[in-house]
């Protein structure tokens, strides 16, 4: 197996991962898109853990597996509080600046 | 792509085949969740893509980190994410306009972002077969967590404890 | 070189530290400008004072300068009868018959240098300046003890003996000056103290007028005592350098160089000339003598001092000190006839002429002065070096005697006036004993045996004939003549006859009024007297001593008479410092001046003069070549030796051996006869003409055109006084002005105004365009970029989070596209 299967993947799942951030009105949809990101970033590790055989990148994988739990709860907490002060989460009516 | 299929023809080829169907399915389901018009349907193609990328760990020989990928993030993550959806009232069905003004921007970002990426990619790792590994002891995982990689460990552990609390604190109704 | 002998020459205190009579009286006069005003005598004891130091220095002086000259010449031979008198032992008298030369005795400090000249101030003593310095400084001494009677009361009584004491300070340090700077410095000195002088009344008109024209006229000739210094300078100074180490600028390294026979002759002659219109301005020569007379408008210790006895003797001096230049400028030993004596004769004759026509008895005595100048050029022009010194002597005395009696008499007997055909007359009976001095100082001034002048003047006229000009020796005696009968008609008109105006006691309420506010300002008590009407109603507003001319002429007071007395002592005595008629009976010692006063004509050897010191310091040894005695021509004119031929390798001349005539009985006949007609005739028309008013005598001029005209000529003084002023300053002083006054209006104020124009104009300009266009645009620039800049980045902070992310990630992409594109290629 090619080492640039995991890779390519990888990097497809980042790009689409991009594109659901900035063409995403939702804020929930924007954090889904960052866990695509997140992912893609944790299989990049692991596939250089495979090519390597160092075994540190499976370490950073969980490491970032257990930040992105962390960072996804207190976004949706602060999404929570965004939809009950402002009764919409659609992230261009959260503007607030005039110009 | 030519590499591509010249993997076709080396030992294992059942392990290219899984991966070729598995990606492909990873592909289409993360498609689907930035297109799609549907919020619940969005969460649900997004709880495929990280089956799929278990999957894939699997085949990369990190067991555990497969198993935790499965725990954590489809157990906990993607529960979060649908009781977040539940309370910010998304419309069930379809929803108009979950697109920005500017959504269009997005695809050449995507795609020169992607071109640039395999170009990269290719240049530096085009040659390289993996090697066959068994799979990974995690012994070897917990004896890295433990001893090299004991501060960032409990500093993980810190960090969860403050996006608990954080996360009730900002979640309180008062 | 025949031989070379070297004696040794003693030294003294007074002689090494003769530059403290130039520092005295400045450091007095420092003194009395600063103190005076609140002294008891208000300033002038100070004066007194310095006057007596430095006269107690400078005989000391003499005396030991007589030692040394009486060492070096080893007088065993024949002392004369007057050396012998005083029974001085002296070594043993040196071989050979020529006489050493003295070297003077030089003290000097170098106040400046600049590439490798070194201007020195201090000292040098030789006969000749010791002579005069003792002169001065006595003259001095007493005619500030005169003045302090007859100044007495004047409104600016300190600052006369500020000035007196600073002018005996000027002139003692020209006397004593080692080269010509100090030289110039004193010449300057003098001056200025003149103007201050002779203006001292300068309330008047007049005489700040007749200050001024002295200044001016001594000016002009002061160019040339700076060209003079120069032309020498730039003449002698290579030469100095090379033989004698020494300067152009030092005397005794300018007589070395004018005898060297090395010496440029157009330098010599040109610098000859100058220095000699010089002595023309400060002498009162022709023509530049204009000035003396009216120099009389100061007070009369004034021209007793400067204008009788020691400034107006200073061109004289000049051209004696150097007497080599002159000497080989003008060829004066080789009989031809030279520009000073020529100069010296007009002068006797045309100022003898002037003094017959002047009602001023202060006039008559000033032309009488000039006249006497004269005879000193034309001695020096003729080669008659030490009867013109000896001349200056006695002159010193007499002159100074009758200015002071002339003093006397205004002072109390013609009540303040000088006029003599108005205020004075048969003043003998009044005043005696100014009466007795007076005559005897003018049988001194018209050269009556044994009186000084005949010594020195008939000296004078003995010599130029020897030297063959007989006709100037004509020209001397006619002078001579001249002398007696001017003299004669001044006596007569001041104390024969009988009394006019003011001498009579007449004419006491008019003249006060004006003469009250010129010279006095009232202090003391008055002292009424009871004697007319008229003199009592003015009793009381007088103070000093008026009092005592209510009663009339009379004389005068202590103070002013034993100055006189002792001048007139002198008058009669002075002429046997130098007897020359006796020296064949009693030997050459008593000629005391040709002894001590002139200078040896010895070549001294280069080499010892230099080893010993040079023209910078005392030599105390001189070696000096001994010489046969020179070739004795007809009537004793020296043909060889210094100033004849160029001294001998390595031997330098100081001064030209310069011949003395033998008097010869004849002679002596000759001008006494001269004299004694010229005195019988005036005497007879005096007392024809003022006396008896003899009509074919009264009225002659009124009658005769011929007779008219010459008195006219004669009245204005030639008409000089008219060349001068009217048609030369004002050719010359005219167009200057106005053309100075052109430059100021139009060049230097438009220069002025130009700038400032321009600087507005340069302003304006700059604030148009730099400052509101440029320095404020970009300021405004500056601030519109600024805010067009925000304006312009205004979008990117929308708030809104989709453009965030996009742009996060836009850049983002950029970003590694760069860092792709930079790491791959």
């Amino acid at each position: 197996m090619l080492a640039v299967n995991f890779l390519l993947l990888a990097a497809a799942l980042f790009a689409i991962g991009v594109y659901g951030v900035i063409a995403r009105r939702n804020a929930v949809m924007v954090l889904m898109s960052i866990e695509l990101i997140l992912n893609a970033v944790s299989l990049n590790l692991v596939a250089f853990s495979l090519m390597t055989g160092a075994i540190d990148g499976q370490v950073f994988a969980l490491y970032v597996i257990a930040i992105a739990a962390a960072e996804v709860g207190v976004g949706l907490a602060m999404v929570l509080m965004i939809y009950r002060n402002r009764k919409t989460i659609a992230l261009d009516e959260l503007s607030e600046m005039k110009g | 792509m030519s590499a591509v299929i010249l993997a076709a023809d080396s030992v294992n080829v059942a392990q290219n085949v899984a991966f070729g169907i598995i990606a492909a399915i990873m592909i289409f389901a993360a498609l689907n969740v930035v297109t799609t018009k549907n919020v619940v349907h969005a969460a649900l193609w997004l709880v495929v893509v990280l089956s799929g990328i278990a999957a894939q760990y699997i085949l990369a020989a990190a067991e555990f980190v497969a198993i935790s990928q499965v725990l954590v993030y489809i157990g906990a993550v993607m529960v979060l994410f649908l009781f977040g959806i539940m309370l910010t009232r998304a419309q069930i069905g379809k929803e108009s306009d979950l697109n920005n003004k500017g959504w269009a921007l997005g695809i050449p970002v995507g795609v020169v972002l992607f071109a640039l990426l395999a170009w990269v990619i290719l240049d530096a790792f085009g040659e390289d077969t993996l090697p066959d590994r068994g799979p990974a002891p995690t012994v070897a995982l917990s004896d890295q967590f433990l001893s090299i990689y004991l501060v960032p460990f409990l500093a993980i552990s810190f960090v969860l404890l403050a996006a608990a609390i954080g996360a009730i604190v900002l979640a309180r109704k008062d | 070189m025949l031989g070379a002998e070297t004696v040794e020459l003693t030294s003294g205190w007074f002689l090494e530290n003769a530059w403290l009579v130039g520092l005295i009286p400045v450091i007095a006069f420092a003194i009395i400008i600063a103190f005076g005003k609140k002294l008891p005598m208000k300033g002038a004891e100070v004066g007194l004072a310095s006057m007596a130091a430095t006269l107690v220095i400078a005989v000391g002086g003499a005396i030991q300068w007589i030692q040394r000259t009486d060492a070096a010449d080893g007088a065993g031979k024949e002392a004369g009868g007057l050396l012998q008198a005083f029974g001085r032992v002296l070594p043993q008298a040196t071989e050979g018959e020529a006489k050493p030369f003295i070297d003077p005795v030089v003290t000097t400090w170098v106040w400046w240098q600049n590439s490798g000249l070194e201007f020195g101030i201090g000292s040098s003593i030789d006969g000749l300046s010791i002579l005069l310095i003792a002169l001065v400084a006595f003259i001095s001494l007493l005619v500030q003890v005169f003045s302090v009677d007859y100044v007495r009361g004047d409104r600016r009584y300190t600052h006369f003996f500020a000035a007196i004491t600073l002018f005996s300070g000027g002139m003692l340090i020209m006397l004593m000056a080692e080269n010509m700077v100090q030289l110039i410095l004193g010449w300057e000195i003098m001056g200025l103290c003149s103007f201050m002088l002779i203006g001292h009344w300068w309330e008047e008109d007049a005489n700040s007028r007749a200050a001024l024209k002295a200044f001016f006229t001594v000016r002009v000739g002061d160019v040339g005592l700076l060209v003079g210094t120069a032309i020498i300078f730039f003449g002698a100074n290579q030469w100095a350098v090379d033989n004698l180490d020494s300067n152009g600028f030092n005397i005794a390294a300018i007589q070395a160089w004018a005898l060297s026979g090395e010496a440029n002759t157009q330098f010599l002659l040109w610098g000859a000339v100058a220095l000699f219109i010089a002595c023309i301005g400060k002498s009162g020569q022709f023509p530049l003598h204009t000035w003396l007379p009216d120099a009389m408008a100061g007070p009369t210790p004034v021209s007793s001092l400067l204008h009788s006895s020691t400034m107006v003797v200073a061109g004289v001096f000049l051209v004696a000190q150097i007497y080599p230049v002159f000497w080989e400028g003008f060829n004066i030993g080789t009989g031809g006839l030279s520009f000073i004596a020529i100069i010296g004769a007009i002068t006797i004759v045309i100022a003898a002429l002037l003094a017959f026509v002047q009602d001023d008895i202060k006039k008559v005595l000033a032309y009488s002065t000039v006249s006497q100048l004269g005879y000193m050029m034309l001695g020096l022009g003729t080669g008659a070096w030490l009867p013109a010194v000896f001349h200056i002597f006695t002159h010193a005395f007499f002159k100074c005697a009758l200015f002071l009696c002339a003093g006397s008499v205004s002072h109390s007997g013609s009540h303040h006036s000088f006029d003599m055909k108005k205020d004075m007359g048969g003043l003998r009976k009044k005043m005696p004993i100014t009466f007795a001095a007076w005559i005897v100082s003018t049988l001194a001034l018209t050269g009556v045996f044994p009186f000084a002048e005949f010594w020195s003047k008939d000296e004078i006229i003995d010599n130029v004939g020897a030297n063959s000009y007989t006709f100037l020796m004509w020209v001397g005696l006619g002078g001579a003549v001249l002398t007696a009968m001017y003299m004669t008609r001044a006596t007569y008109l001041t104390f024969f006859g009988e009394p006019r105006g003011a001498a009579a006691g007449h004419g006491h309420d008019d003249a006060h009024a004006e003469e009250h506010e010129m010279e006095h300002i009232s202090v003391g008590a008055p002292e009424p007297r009871s004697l007319g009407a008229a003199a009592n109603a003015h009793a009381d507003d007088h103070g000093d001593d008026h009092g005592d001319d209510h009663a009339g002429p009379h004389e005068s007071g202590p103070l002013i008479l034993v100055p006189i007395v002792i001048l007139a002592f002198f008058a009669v005595f002075a002429g046997f410092a130098n007897p020359t008629p006796l020296a064949s009976r009693f030997g050459e010692g008593v000629e005391l001046m040709k002894t001590y006063v002139e200078p040896r004509a010895t070549p001294v050897v280069t080499e010892e003069f230099l080893a010993s010191g040079g023209p910078g310091e005392s030599a105390s040894l001189v070696e000096y070549a001994v010489v046969p005695s020179a070739e004795e021509g007809e009537e004793g004119a020296k043909k060889s030796g210094c100033g004849f031929d160029a001294p001998e390798a390595g031997t330098v001349c100081f001064f030209p051996a310069v011949s003395h005539a033998e008097p010869k009985f004849s002679k002596i006949l000759l001008s006494l006869g001269v004299v004694a007609v010229g005195y019988a005739v005036a005497i007879a028309f005096c007392v024809a003409f003022y006396g008896r008013r003899d009509k074919r005598l009264v009225g002659l001029t009124e009658r005769h055109k011929v007779l008219r005209g010459g008195f006219l000529f004669l009245k204005n003084k030639y008409y000089l006084d008219a060349l001068y002023e009217n048609v030369i300053v004002r050719a010359v002083a005219h167009p200057i002005a106005k053309m100075a006054y052109w430059v100021n209006q139009n060049v230097l104020d438009a220069t002025v105004n130009g700038v400032g124009v321009g600087t507005r104009k340069t302003g304006e300009w700059v604030y148009d365009n730099i400052d509101q266009k440029i320095v404020d645009g970009a300021v405004n620039g500056s601030g519109w970029a600024a805010s067009e800049a925000g304006h312009a980045m205004q979008p990117t902070q929308s708030g809104k989070i989709g453009q965030y992310g996009a742009l996060l990630f836009g850049a983002a992409t950029v970003g590694a596209i760069v860092l792709v594109l930079v790491n791959v290629s």
